[in-house]
């Protein structure tokens, strides 16, 4: 059995080798603009993959925006995996595209790649998530959500709603927060957003905090624990939708009210998300807007034109709470 | 290439492996099943010194409610794809496609359902279930295809579905999450029948059912006899390659039952994350059991206290408060626990000594053989 495994393993990571080898050799060095005549610009854009409903809009609004500003749009998916990526870049690279957008799939391990764009004289921009590296002059500029003032949202509206949200009336407000993935810079952020806005109010406290994992099981899941575990809990925060969803179904399981008898607060504003909190079972959402297909564009044009652009650009968000919902789920997109 | 890697190893091992191997099962197998049911009832313990109320069930809108309550349901999912894997391990195979069978189990039904017309009826949900489990079934053949006519190892053939799996129940959702508001299907999680969760009495059953057909009748003894040498028990008279094939069919149904209470239990069903590693924890709850990953003897009794014992372990991270960086550094070190309390020699360098039972020789045979 040992020695199966072994054989397998070893197949296993040959393979890997030979797909990674498959893109390692293409260092295009190309320095002239491939501008391809016309005065049109071609962007190349390496989506992390469709792992979910927020990518998908996320994909959406690149594809429709690209079509609508004249832009010509190369797109990959890169199904959640770095080689791809990395494979994906190289290629937009001996293209000559114009300019390259991607939204990297971890945060380290892009140097070599970024690099080759720079001696290609290709711009760069990062799109949703961020890269960890030295060296800020690999790309022009990272457009994005800032995780960390979403949760201070959050955390802000308990604060400002402290009067209503002490639901069992003890004069404590008792917080569960159900954590994101491990790791990931959105779990982070929004977790320490959120701790500290409610830090100005000393009734507010965090009581119980672990992971869902970002998914509606590992919420349901959790929270079910934490009805059992945690006493006279008065608001669930949830690091996305999903979770909050969970968190409901574990709460009517038991016999209370979501929205009364605790109150729920989300990060995301997907469309199930909207919709519980049109029917009142979720307390307030603060977006995360995937909608950054007009910013993207507008930013390609300045960089390809040679215009000076900020390092780092935040997505235009908003806040939803239960009235507001009503009036924007008829048009919302996703 | 395939058979040339294979040959040496069934060649190599079952030679003295098989007699020891029956003794240790006479001898150890009541025994092994104590040793996952000591640490289930240590973080049963745990878990009332961190919570009191643990025990606490009550009846709650005419049905019964505690945390023993959602350990019971949420356990059903892996006890089912634990089963599943415990015969295919039997036959010195393994599945780690289960995880995406689940997770397109789940999106052929809900998609069903979600695009029907009469998306909240029981016919709806009964339609769309009965389609992901023939679904199952096909991707089930499959794989005992590719096992048992064309002879690739069983890790490897199951891969190609594990990795394929998801993607295909991803073009299914459209790479959405699919959310289905269907009373009747939402039931097969959260449901109650006579006050116990409809999941539970689902796995339960299909548990004892295939405890009856396999210890029964034969079949547990041929599946037995295929696991410890295939080629012998042909020559024998065993038809190997059908049981074989069948196992893969059947874990690929448990598989796809599983999926469709994970997705019932959120009502929605999301391609990337459902039944994600739940292969791992399957193989967990078998090993746990007492089963052997070499093949060649089962314990279904054990397996179910390993499903138990692995959705307590995930509750007690949460109730006992460990904080997410640990979480699964907490399980692993729990389940090394647990795997070193049932190695016999682990045992021994540890000094950890019991009195011997009086006299284990006949019984435990037929015991083993209900379990």
């Amino acid at each position: 059995m040992v020695k199966k495994t072994l054989i397998a393993a070893t197949a296993i990571s040959l393979s890997a080798m030979a797909l990674t080898a498959c893109g390692s050799d293409s260092d295009s060095s190309a320095g002239a603009d491939g501008d391809s005549g016309n005065g049109s610009i071609t962007m190349g854009f390496a989506q992390v993959g469709a792992e979910s409903g927020w990518r998908s809009a996320n994909t959406k609004s690149i594809e429709d925006s690209a079509k609508e500003a004249g832009i010509d749009l190369k797109f990959s998916d890169a199904q959640q995996k770095q080689e791809n990526q990395i494979k994906a870049i190289r290629s937009y690279i001996q293209q000559k595209v114009d300019v390259i957008a991607f939204s990297p799939v971890v945060e380290t391990g892009w140097d070599t790649v970024l690099q080759e764009a720079k001696r290609a004289n290709i711009p760069v921009i990062l799109t949703d998530r961020a890269v960890d590296s030295e060296d800020t002059s690999l790309y022009k500029t990272f457009l994005g959500s800032d995780f960390v003032e979403e949760g201070q949202k959050a955390g802000q509206w308990l604060v400002d709603n402290a009067a209503d949200s002490d639901v069992d009336g003890d004069g404590d407000i008792d917080v569960v927060q159900l954590e994101g993935t491990t790791g990931a810079a959105p779990a982070i952020d929004r977790g320490e957003g959120f701790a500290d806005a409610i830090s100005a109010d000393p009734k507010i406290s965090v009581i119980a905090s672990q992971t869902g994992d970002f998914t509606r099981d590992g919420g349901k899941q959790v929270m079910e624990s934490f009805l059992q575990s945690e006493k006279g809990i008065d608001v669930v925060f949830a690091h996305n939708d999903d979770m909050g969803l969970g968190a409901i179904e574990a709460i009517k399981a038991a016999g209370l009210t979501p929205g009364k008898d605790i109150k729920i607060i989300t990060v995301d504003a997907v469309k199930d998300g909207m919709t519980a909190l049109a029917a009142g079972e979720i307390n307030y959402i603060v977006e995360c807007n995937p909608l950054l297909g007009p910013q993207l564009m507008d930013l390609a044009e300045k960089v390809v034109a040679g215009e000076d652009v900020p390092e780092r650009v935040v997505t235009e968000e908003t806040t939803f709470d239960q009235e507001q919902a009503a009036e924007a789920l008829p048009t919302r997109e996703y | 290439m395939t058979d040339t890697l294979t040959r040496p190893t069934p060649s190599g091992s079952p030679g003295p492996s098989p007699a020891p191997q029956r003794r240790l099962r006479a001898s150890s197998s009541t025994k092994a099943l104590l040793w996952p049911v000591l640490a289930l009832v240590v973080l049963l313990v745990v878990n009332v010194v961190a919570t009191p109320s643990f025990f606490d069930i009550r009846l709650q809108d005419g049905h019964l409610f505690g945390p023993l309550v959602d350990i019971a349901r949420n356990s059903a999912p892996v006890m089912l794809v634990a089963l599943g894997m415990t015969l295919v391990i039997a036959t010195r195979g393994i599945d780690l496609s289960v995880g995406a069978i689940a997770a397109i189990a789940g999106a052929v039904a809900c998609v069903h359902m979600a695009g029907s017309s009469a998306e909240g009826a029981f016919a709806t949900a009964a339609v769309g279930c009965f389609t992901a489990l023939a679904v199952c079934l096909v991707l089930g053949l499959w794989n005992g295809f590719l096992v048992s006519v064309v002879g690739i190892q069983p890790i490897i053939a199951t891969l190609v579905l594990m990795v394929a799996g998801r993607g295909l129940a991803q073009l299914i959702t459209d790479g959405q999450i699919t959310t289905v508001n269907n009373d009747s299907f939402s039931n097969l999680a959260s449901g109650f029948v006579l006050a116990v969760p409809l999941a539970t009495v689902v796995a339960v059953a299909v548990v004892a059912l295939t405890a009856l057909v396999v210890r029964r009748t034969a079949l547990g003894m041929l599946v037995e006899s295929v696991g410890i040498n295939p080629e012998a028990s042909r020559l024998a008279g065993v038809r190997s390659r059908t049981i074989i094939w069948t196992v893969y069919v059947f874990s690929g149904l448990c598989a796809g039952l599983a999926g469709l209470i994970i997705a019932a239990n959120t009502r929605s069903v999301n391609a990337n994350s459902l039944g994600l590693f739940i292969e791992l924890d399957a193989i967990l709850a078998v090993v746990i059991g007492g089963t052997s990953l070499a093949g060649g003897r089962f314990s279904i009794l054990g397996t179910v206290v390993g499903a138990v014992f692995i959705t307590t372990l995930t509750r007690t991270v949460v109730n006992v408060g460990i904080p997410s960086e640990a979480n699964y550094l907490f399980k692993a070190l729990v389940v090394v626990a647990v795997c070193l309390l049932q190695s016999p020699r682990a045992r021994a360098a540890f000094r950890v000594r019991r009195v011997r039972p009086a006299a284990p020789t006949s019984a435990p045979t037929s015991k083993a053989g209900l379990a």
